[in-house]
């Protein structure tokens, strides 16, 4: 489904949310006041107290985030990718390229590298950064090839043993005729199947945006993980909107509606943890968030080390297959009401 | 009743009408006949004239499908509730009431146990009036169960699927079930019985993005619809004219993506020899 850019306010090189606008120019004002102040000390009481009131004011700001305005944080123009995230916490990635049967797909990035001390495959999604590589990763959106990329990685890491970990971060597989003629079904359902059935442990985390069957291609886990304001749903809620309202105006209302937040999937049983972002989302200090999620994978995987190759499947399969939501009545003659 | 019912034509992809032939007459969408009703309904809802295939309702399609007598139904009593208060211009609680007046059904899929030249096998067939054939948690539970009762029984699996994808108003949790069901049919595969799918139009969606592309063996009906992603999406993505045929089952046909396209009337043979051919072999 395509969609549309958060709306962006632009000031100096700083991409910014129009919610975010009021922290950001106070922000401004303060360094413009250090700046002037030019280390004279009468000046600080005052530079003080307006940090305190910046962080108050984004503290409320984010403390009464509307689902829409968490899809427009998971969509941030300067929110950390895949990328970003194996740099600090996989210091040593080698990064491992196509599929083997038609192309290497820049949107999946995957390879192996030292993660809490032991060998693991990284997957992920990737969106590009600047226009060009924006263009060059597809905005993150992946081909066959790129699902096919990752079950090659993915069956090297269960014959080696290794753990593996995968970032989502998409807005949904790419719906192209290419996509559709080298068979995007196929691909994504063959992850799916691939996944369930691996003997290493599988740590995801939506890093942000969780979009759909092509997200959901990388997050068949043990454990699924979520930043505070990514986002997870069957479909954009553009494309909702678009279909059940017949207005994609209505995505803020479709967005509330099918409960994609990181709050609403650990209160539906689909995420079993919410890590915390920087003050402010993500894109406001890469470094935290990277430490915040490096030390969520860390504890998860640590349990799963723990655990024998079949009691993974196992695991991993009793996950999935309690998740839904039904009422069942032994009496064919007295259906419950919904 | 209708005196007259007009199809709409088959190459209008975002207007094709899904709804099964119920007036005296019924105008083909295929070759513009008029067709009588009542022979069109003798020869399982497909055009006599150009072979063009109408929808067909689940319980014929049992009747089609299965040995006289066979078919046991299981999981009937498994309803759809609203996890997520889900509402649009309607509610999800008042759509479901709407969907089983009219389908007579509890939601989009029917399950059970049958045979096929006496061959048992794990039978779902999708009801695509109820919502779309639209996967929720009860389809995704259906389904999951039709491949845990064939891996219990070591028997066969065999799934029609007809359904425009996940279904929007249970959210994450329709997404879900692409997993379940996948991971489940894993586990049947792993024993090594097989599951055939076969394609009815539509396929698309989550259930073409899970089970129904994972057949051992996938056939499809003659122009089904199968795809990820919707015509409308795509074109509003790339801005171009679709090829010809696009998405069409010959179009996967050739493209490697199905082993056989396989006329309506052919299908309960066909079945009947590749599951002599790939069943569990029989005690000698």
């Amino acid at each position: 489904m395509a969609q549309t850019a958060a709306p962006l306010v632009r000031a100096g090189d700083t991409p910014m949310l129009d919610f975010e606008r009021p922290v950001v120019e106070l922000e401004r004002k303060i360094e413009e006041l250090v700046r002037v102040s030019g280390g004279a000390t009468e000046l600080h009481p005052q530079i003080a107290l307006l940090g305190a009131r910046a962080r108050e004011l984004q503290q409320k700001i984010f403390a009464e985030l509307t689902p829409w305005q968490k899809v427009q944080l998971s969509r941030h123009p300067a929110r950390p990718y895949t990328l970003d995230y194996i740099e600090r916490l996989v210091p040593d990635f080698i990064e491992l390229h196509g599929d083997r049967r038609f192309a290497d797909d820049p949107a999946v990035v995957g390879g192996f590298g030292t993660f809490a001390g032991m060998p693991v495959l990284v997957v992920g999604h990737q969106k590009g950064r600047s226009t060009k590589e924006k263009v060059q990763r597809n905005f993150g959106q992946p081909k066959p090839e790129g699902y096919r990329k990752a079950q090659r990685l993915m069956e090297l890491a269960a014959r080696t043993r290794r753990p593996i970990l995968c970032l989502i971060d998409t807005q949904g597989a790419y719906p192209g005729v290419d996509a559709e003629e080298r068979g995007q079904a196929e691909a994504i359902a063959t992850s799916l199947e691939i996944m369930a059935g691996l003997p290493v442990p599988i740590v995801c985390a939506v890093i942000g945006e969780g979009g759909s069957g092509g997200a959901l291609a990388l997050g068949v886990a043990n454990r699924i993980l979520m930043l505070e304001y990514a986002t997870y749903s069957v479909i954009s809620p553009e494309g909702c909107a678009s279909i059940l309202w017949r207005d994609d105006g209505k995505k803020a209302e479709a967005a509330a509606a099918m409960k994609m937040t990181a709050t609403d999937l650990l209160r539906l049983g689909v995420v079993d943890e919410v890590v915390p972002e920087a003050p402010g989302g993500a894109h406001r200090d890469h470094d935290l968030s990277a430490r915040n999620l490096g030390e969520a994978l860390r504890r998860h995987l640590a349990e799963l080390l723990l655990m024998a190759p079949e009691a993974l499947r196992n695991d991993r399969y009793q996950k999935f297959r309690h998740m839904g939501a039904f009422v069942e009545s032994g009496d064919k003659a007295a259906p419950t009401p919904a | 009743m209708a005196w007259y019912k007009r199809e709409d034509r088959e190459d209008d992809l975002s207007e094709e009408k899904r709804s099964v032939p119920a007036g005296v007459f019924t105008k083909c969408p295929g070759c513009r006949a008029v067709l009588d009703t009542d022979n069109l309904n003798k020869n399982h809802n497909v055009c006599p004239q150009c072979e063009h295939h109408f929808p067909l309702a689940s319980a014929r399609r049992l009747e089609l499908i299965l040995d006289p007598g066979s078919f046991v139904e299981a999981d009937a009593t498994i309803e759809s509730v609203d996890p997520l208060g889900f509402r649009d211009s309607k509610k999800y609680g008042d759509r479901l009431r709407a969907a089983r007046r009219v389908s007579g059904g509890a939601d989009a899929v029917r399950a059970g146990s049958g045979r096929i030249e006496g061959t048992p096998v794990e039978i779902g067939v999708f009801v695509f009036e109820f919502m779309g054939g639209s996967m929720g948690s009860v389809v995704g539970e259906k389904v999951t169960r039709i491949f845990e009762r064939a891996l219990e029984r070591r028997a066969p699996a065999l799934v029609f699927s007809a359904s425009g994808g996940a279904r929007m108003q249970e959210g994450v949790l329709s997404l879900m079930q692409m997993a379940k069901t996948s991971a489940a049919l894993g586990r049947l595969r792993e024993v090594g019985l097989p599951y055939i799918s076969v394609l009815l139009n539509p396929t698309t969606g989550g259930v073409a993005a899970s089970f129904a592309m994972l057949g051992d063996v996938i056939l499809a009906e003659p122009k089904a619809l199968i795809a990820f992603a919707g015509a409308r999406v795509i074109q509003n993505t790339i801005r171009q004219r679709l090829p010809p045929g696009f998405q069409r089952a010959e179009f996967l046909l050739d493209h490697g993506f199905l082993d056989k396209i396989v006329h309506r009337n052919q299908t309960r043979a066909t079945l009947a020899s590749l599951l002599k051919l790939l069943g569990p072999r029989a005690q000698s």
